[in-house]
């Protein structure tokens, strides 16, 4: 540490407020798109809000326990109810049917258990708010590896792409393989990796993981191939600027926007795809609460005509989670994409205008 | 390269000869994956499970003999038409070929489904972009995104199908007496003139199609409403509109033909995304498509049925791209074949 007033520290000091004025100067039209994006369609603002709400929930459930044992003391949580906790015995109720009665531990929803109790007389809030973490650290890894992978065969496909050269060769090959992998429903051979590999978190997480990047691989590199043409990337060619550099300074940073939309709608989609192959029984094993897992065990126990609540809570936290990234994904991919804007700007001011003005005038 | 009927041949033949790579990389792939992740299902098939009985379907399955073997037996056995037996040692292939068209005609009724129903409400969605209609639009397709393809399905199947009265589980109430040729419930009971298990049979289709349907509305949707977005503001539908036609004619002739175009080519697309739907669709209601074929396999370890299952969908997926791909074609002139 430095004395305060020697060079040293004024340099670094300066230094720092260079880097503040960079970010600022980055983040000022970055807000001013946001906005710009969420006046045009409120239902995108919708989405983001939830997806603001599904993280910080996340966040919540494991940082509060982390935390408050880190402090010293009780581990708090923000769960009511320890989500394996059963009480035995478990309070009950009774069903009347033709044969005889007969009772059960689901109880409807109430002030106490909010989504109200399974067969084993666990709380189905404390279950479905304790598996949101692992779904969407799920959800984000998966898609954010199958980006990254994707994305770095797709730009090396789009950018080295001419025919006769190893560049070529190789691209010809990478394109080839995601050929094959496209080919695949993608579902089916994630079953069939998944059911190979046991049930467990891993496996499921991977054989997704197998089945997501290609999808990348085509969306980067037609991106590529549509930028390396443009003047300033050929600009920084005659500059003598260093290939490697080129793709990552010039032509990765001016393809993110659309990788990004994308990204966001895949979350929700391969939340819904990861909790499929829990519901088949070959993901999460059931001692972990998981969505994906909830439905299948609650469903498989014939539990949807006694108490909906238990299927509906596990499906429905699903549902809302991807609906959310969703309409986020979509709301942006309308405005970020330059030729779908035009129109929809276009489209919702002067079509009517035109349309009453012509009546009067035929008539 | 250009627009003659000799290019179109050409550019198919061309599509065809690619499809012999991709089969050889999907096969290769899931051969290798079942066998060695799990390199002895012997011991979950037997249901005797005496050492004895395992070591008979191992040498009977061939699971003795060394990978690479293995694979090249299967191999030459495929290019033969011999695609291998399943645990209880009955031929693959034909009960593929059983299954396959049940399938096909859920997921025909599906994409209908999803033709009538989708491409209305993108015109509609983009016609009044921005306002309430595209946002309720919007919520409704990509709610059936968002929704897991079980959920729909068992809530269609547990709470929507007996409240509305229709059956859910199975193609028909009975066994049907008639033969079944084509192996398609609606066009089996109409051929054999039986109308009362024809209505059976439609009234069968109707809870998995739109469970299926719904599921993938979101993409047709989607798509007429960006195209239509882009059509709108263009010059012919603003003479259209000024001549004075109906809002109906200048969206839905004008306009919605010049949209369709990409339309037609996502929906080639979907296809993927519909024969996975079907794996756990056909599960819940008892379908007796590939899907569950599909489910079955996988779920018992049965590799010459899943390699079976993921060769009949990869073609399947293959096909559809390139009928999309020549649709498109034929429907827009500037299109050339290469």
């Amino acid at each position: 540490m430095e004395a305060p007033g020697s060079p040293a520290a004024f340099a670094s000091l300066t230094g720092a407020l260079r880097i503040v004025r960079t970010w600022t100067r980055r983040l000022v039209p970055a807000t001013r798109g946001f906005i710009r994006v969420m006046r045009a369609n409120p239902l995108t603002l919708v989405g983001f809000l939830m997806v603001v709400v599904v993280v910080v929930v996340a966040v919540l459930v494991v940082a509060v326990p982390a935390i408050s044992g880190a402090i010293g003391g009780q581990r708090a949580s923000i769960l009511p109810y320890d989500p394996n906790y059963y009480p035995s015995p478990c309070p009950s109720r009774t069903i009347q049917t033709s044969n005889g009665s007969y009772e059960t531990c689901t109880l409807p929803p109430s002030l106490q258990h909010l989504f109200g109790t399974d067969n084993l007389g666990r709380d189905i809030f404390s279950r479905v708010l304790a598996a949101l973490p692992l779904d969407l650290a799920i959800g984000f890894s998966i898609t954010g590896f199958a980006a990254l992978l994707g994305g770095v065969l797709g730009l090396v496909a789009g950018y080295w792409d001419r025919p006769r050269t190893i560049g070529g060769v190789i691209s010809a090959l990478i394109l080839r393989l995601a050929d094959v992998f496209l080919a695949f429903p993608s579902l089916v051979l994630a079953l069939a990796i998944a059911a190979s590999l046991g049930r467990g978190t891993i496996p499921s997480v991977l054989a997704i993981l197998l089945t997501w990047w290609p999808y990348y691989v085509r969306l980067v590199r037609g991106e590529v191939l549509v930028v390396k043409h443009l003047p300033y990337v050929v600009a920084a060619k005659a500059a003598g600027v260093s290939e490697v550099r080129i793709l990552f300074r010039h032509v990765l940073r001016n393809i993110l926007e659309p990788i990004i939309v994308y990204y966001t709608l895949d979350v929700g989609t391969v939340l819904v795809t990861f909790s499929t192959i829990s519901f088949i029984g070959i993901g999460v094993p059931l001692n972990v609460p998981e969505w994906g897992n909830m439905v299948e065990y609650y469903y498989n126990q014939n539990l949807m005509g006694l108490a909906p609540w238990t299927v509906l809570a596990a499906g429905g936290a699903i549902f809302i989670t991807a609906l959310a990234f969703s309409l986020l994904g979509d709301g942006l991919r309308d405005v970020l994409d330059p030729r779908s804007r035009r129109a929809l700007v276009q489209a919702a001011v002067p079509t009517k205008v035109t349309a009453g003005a012509a009546a009067p005038a035929e008539a | 390269m250009g627009r003659n009927k000799s290019d179109l041949i050409i550019f198919v033949g061309k599509r065809l000869l690619q499809l012999v790579p991709v089969l050889f990389g999907v096969i290769t792939i899931t051969f290798f994956f079942t066998h060695v992740a799990v390199p002895d299902p012997c011991a979950s098939w037997t249901k005797a499970r005496t050492p004895a009985a395992v070591q008979q379907c191992r040498i009977t399955f061939g699971f003795d003999k060394p990978l690479l073997i293995q694979y090249w037996t299967y191999l030459g056995n495929l290019v033969g038409g011999n695609w291998g037996e399943n645990s209880v040692r009955e031929q693959v292939l034909p009960a593929i070929l059983r299954a396959f068209p049940e399938t096909l005609e859920l997921v025909t009724t599906s994409i209908v489904l999803m033709i009538i129903v989708g491409i209305p409400l993108g015109v509609v969605a983009a016609n009044g972009a921005g306002r309430w209609r595209d946002h309720l639009v919007r919520t409704f397709y990509l709610s059936g995104w968002a929704t897991p393809t079980y959920l729909g399905a068992v809530v269609l199947a547990v709470v929507v199908g007996p409240a509305l009265g229709l059956p859910y589980q199975g193609a028909f109430t009975s066994q049907p007496t008639f033969p079944e040729r084509l192996h398609m419930s609606v066009l089996d009971a109409l051929l054999a003139w039986n109308l009362a298990a024809t209505g059976d049979a439609i009234l069968h289709l109707i809870l998995p199609a739109s469970a299926l349907a719904f599921l993938n509305l979101g993409i047709a949707t989607r798509m007429t409403r960006g195209s239509m977005l882009e059509v709108l503001p263009l010059d012919f539908v603003k003479t259209a509109r000024m001549k004075g036609l109906s809002d109906f004619w200048v969206l839905y002739k004008h306009a919605l033909r010049n949209s369709l175009i990409s339309t037609t080519t996502v929906l080639g697309i979907t296809a993927g995304g519909l024969l996975s739907g079907t794996v756990v669709i056909e599960n819940i209601f008892r379908w007796p498509g590939i899907g569950a074929y599909a489910f079955n396999a996988i779920t018992n370890y049965e590799f010459a049925g899943t390699i079976g299952v993921v060769i009949i969908f990869a073609i399947g997926v293959v096909l559809a791209n390139l009928i999309a791909d020549v649709l498109y074609g034929l429907l827009d002139p500037r299109v050339e074949w290469r």
